[in-house]
């Protein structure tokens, strides 16, 4: 049977590391405060007999590279490629965690959100409209509460209805300032003309418009290592230092 | 590949001096939409209570109440470890010198050797047992209460008031993050420095991590100073005095960590520090029931289970070397013997040195070690309770002196063998490593050596 692989995304400190030991049953070390999980963790669950991956990536503000954390997050997601990014929004500070989303949402189409922490979120008196959000998102918004397992069974269903293909979503791609949106447009077209159809070109072009060399060193090493037969699987550098487990 | 040319074709596209000016424009058109898709789906109902984290932290991060309350809740944290452990000390020693008892007269009945009985019983069991009993209880205690400290999400507070000492050390404001998860296990921390982007800094983080207690070590430090630095004090007195003593070494260890960073930011490391965002999370009331389970289960279980594995072995290894002569002394003493004048010029005695060097792979291991090195030559100490185990540090001519100098070794000291691997890991370099062990060692010898001659020099002791 075909295995799914989950990425769990989202801000420090948003419960990811809670969700992930929630689904998996892992006792990955969790704890209040920006910065627990530098590498990449990975665990395995079954929902309703489907093999499900779960890859915890590192807690990020935002996708540029700034750090190593942020490129490992990044590369994961564009160039593994996982079947759904699942990602972790923290229902308390919703405008933070919305910034992140929006960067995911220009990355990859297989986008679930969850907004976790709505159990804080009620209690400091916010009131969340998961709908409205999932409408202006054009992806699904789960409001879950990991650490009390609340809203866990609707999350593995909508998982796999996205794995499997039954829903289908249409996220907001983000629209920039028209001078920049032009010149993304422009890139764009090039871009897909050279990689096809499996990178996020759109994206990519903002990337190099912004001047991420760091991306796009990973980026041609990505191709290299395809063009050698790599495949799909080949590692990026920075995933290939980072994949140790945790001690302690 | 042509691929790849057109590529480097395009990554130019954008003017160096534009770059600025285009990022900041993708990030503000970011957080507007942000702003405006908030405003759609959030409804605040009560200002209150959302601003209550923000309340707390003008407490707790405060320029004058920051600091006493970060020593009043570690002093508090102290103060219930030791208050509670000495009663479950006691009974577990108890039970197991009352377990010992019906070993040995099985070992009689089956006509066991002596020497049979020497190994497994004297060495091994007896050596376990102090180990469990001399362990366990503050453990259970210290790791709950921490991590229930931890969860609420006091310690990035405890960061940020440290955050402006490591600036002026000309370290990273992110090394306080990296020491504080050296409270738990410096091995972990030493990979959790990675969150530090610049190298100069992130390596001031690693070279000064173990200057702060780790799981393994606090047991130690909170045995001895419950056995020696508060012999004047009864009852509850006891117990405050044995407190502060622990919080000072804490303390100490937090400035060593300080002064070294500084040093090297004004030598080998020179540097300025970088700018940073610190993140203070919102307070969380802990699931304490979880916490507390997941606590006592997950870490108490974890450093015990290291002990108890490394430690067995090395009981039998130790009883071994003690009871193979050349000559007329055991392996062991000729080995203690090598040692002493050195660890007597410290304050400590051969002994202390050969646990530390023996138990190089764990520093849960160092004081078991000691113990069965001690219980093999002749002081053959039935485990009884916590006075028992004092008189065999004082047959073997222990004084206060010895305790303090061998909490402050171990708390200075090199850094244990898993946490030296992972630093050849980050670092790839064997220079570094080989820093990384030499800074703690020599101060600690340093440190050790003052102290002793002080002391005696004005014949407290």
């Amino acid at each position: 049977m075909k295995e799914y692989t989950i990425a769990l995304a989202g801000n420090p400190n948003t419960g990811k590391s809670t969700l992930f030991n929630a689904l998996t049953g892992l006792k990955q070390h969790t704890g209040n405060w920006a910065g627990k999980t530098v590498t990449l963790a990975s665990g395995y669950y079954r929902y309703k007999n489907i093999p499900l991956k779960i890859v915890d990536l590192p807690g990020t503000y935002s996708l540029f590279s700034n750090s190593e954390d942020e490129e490992v997050a990044r590369d994961y997601i564009v160039f593994e490629k996982p079947d759904v990014t699942l990602l972790v929004l923290d229902a308390t500070s919703l405008e933070r965690s919305l910034n992140l989303a929006l960067q995911v949402l220009e990355m990859t189409d297989q986008v679930l959100i969850c907004l976790n922490l709505m159990d804080e979120a009620k209690k400091k008196g916010l009131k969340i409209n998961a709908k409205q959000l999932s409408k202006n998102l054009g992806v699904p918004v789960i409001p879950i509460s990991a650490r009390n397992r609340e809203g866990l069974d609707v999350l593995s269903d909508t998982l796999l209805k996205m794995c499997s293909g039954t829903i289908k979503t249409k996220p907001y791609k983000m629209k920039y300032r028209e001078e920049i949106e032009a010149k993304i447009i422009k890139l764009e077209k090039e871009l897909s003309e050279i990689l096809g159809p499996d990178y996020p070109a759109r994206w990519l072009a903002i990337r190099f418009l912004d001047g991420d060399s760091k991306l796009i060193a990973a980026l041609k090493n990505k191709l290299a290592s395809n063009g050698e037969g790599g495949g799909v699987h080949g590692s990026t550098t920075a995933l290939g230092r980072s994949g140790g487990g945790h001690s302690c | 590949m042509d691929q790849q040319q057109r590529l480097d074709a395009l990554a130019a596209v954008t003017p160096a001096e534009e770059l600025d000016h285009i990022r900041e424009s993708i990030v503000s058109n970011l957080f507007q939409k942000s702003r405006e898709l908030c405003s759609k789906s959030v409804v605040i109902q009560d200002k209150n209570q959302l601003y209550k984290s923000e309340k707390l932290d003008r407490i707790f991060t405060s320029k004058v109440w920051g600091f006493p309350i970060m020593l009043g809740l570690l002093g508090v944290v102290f103060y219930l470890t030791i208050a509670g452990a000495n009663v479950p000390s006691s009974m577990l020693a108890n039970f197991f010198g009352w377990v010992e008892g019906y070993i040995t007269l099985a070992f009689t009945a089956m006509n066991a050797p002596e020497w049979l009985h020497g190994l497994l019983v004297l060495g091994l069991y007896r050596g376990t047992s102090w180990v469990v009993s001399v362990m366990l209880p503050p453990m259970a205690i210290f790791f709950p209460v921490f991590a229930l400290l931890e969860n609420y999400g006091y310690l990035p507070r405890v960061a940020f008031n440290l955050d402006r000492l490591f600036k002026k050390s000309g370290a990273h404001g992110k090394q306080s993050l990296t020491m504080a998860m050296g409270f738990g296990c410096n091995a972990a921390a030493i990979m959790s420095t990675r969150i530090i982007e610049s190298p100069r800094e992130r390596m001031l983080a690693i070279l000064t991590n173990n200057f702060v207690p780790c799981n393994g070590r606090w047991p130690t430090l909170i045995l001895l100073a419950s056995l020696f630095m508060a012999v004047g004090f009864t009852g509850g007195m006891h117990t405050l005095v044995t407190a502060f003593v622990v919080m000072g070494m804490v303390l100490f260890g937090v400035i060593i960590t300080l002064l070294v960073s500084w040093m090297l930011s004004k030598t080998a490391l020179k540097g300025t520090p970088s700018h940073y965002t610190l993140e203070l999370p919102p307070y969380r009331k802990p699931k304490m029931l979880n916490t507390i389970l997941r606590a006592s289960l997950d870490k108490t279980i974890y450093v015990l289970r290291r002990a108890v594995k490394v430690a067995a072995p090395a009981g039998v290894l130790t009883w071994v070397l003690a009871n193979i002569y050349i000559g007329d002394t055991s392996i062991l003493l000729h080995f203690v013997q090598f040692l002493d004048p050195f660890g007597q010029l410290l304050g400590m005695d051969g002994f202390i040195l050969m646990a530390f060097i023996i138990g190089m792979p764990a520093n849960e291991i160092v004081l078991p070690i000691l113990l069965m090195g001690y219980l093999s030559t002749g002081a053959l100490t039935e485990v009884e309770d916590m006075a028992a185990l004092k008189q065999i540090f004082l047959d073997n001519g222990w004084t206060w002196l010895t305790a303090l100098n061998m909490m402050l070794f171990s708390l200075l000291h090199f850094p244990c063998g898993t946490t030296l691997v992972n630093i050849f890991k980050e670092t790839k370099s064997w220079k570094w490593t080989f820093v990384a062990f030499a800074i703690p060692t020599v101060i600690a010898i340093g440190v050790t050596f003052a102290v002793a001659q002080v002391i005696r020099g004005f014949g407290w002791v």
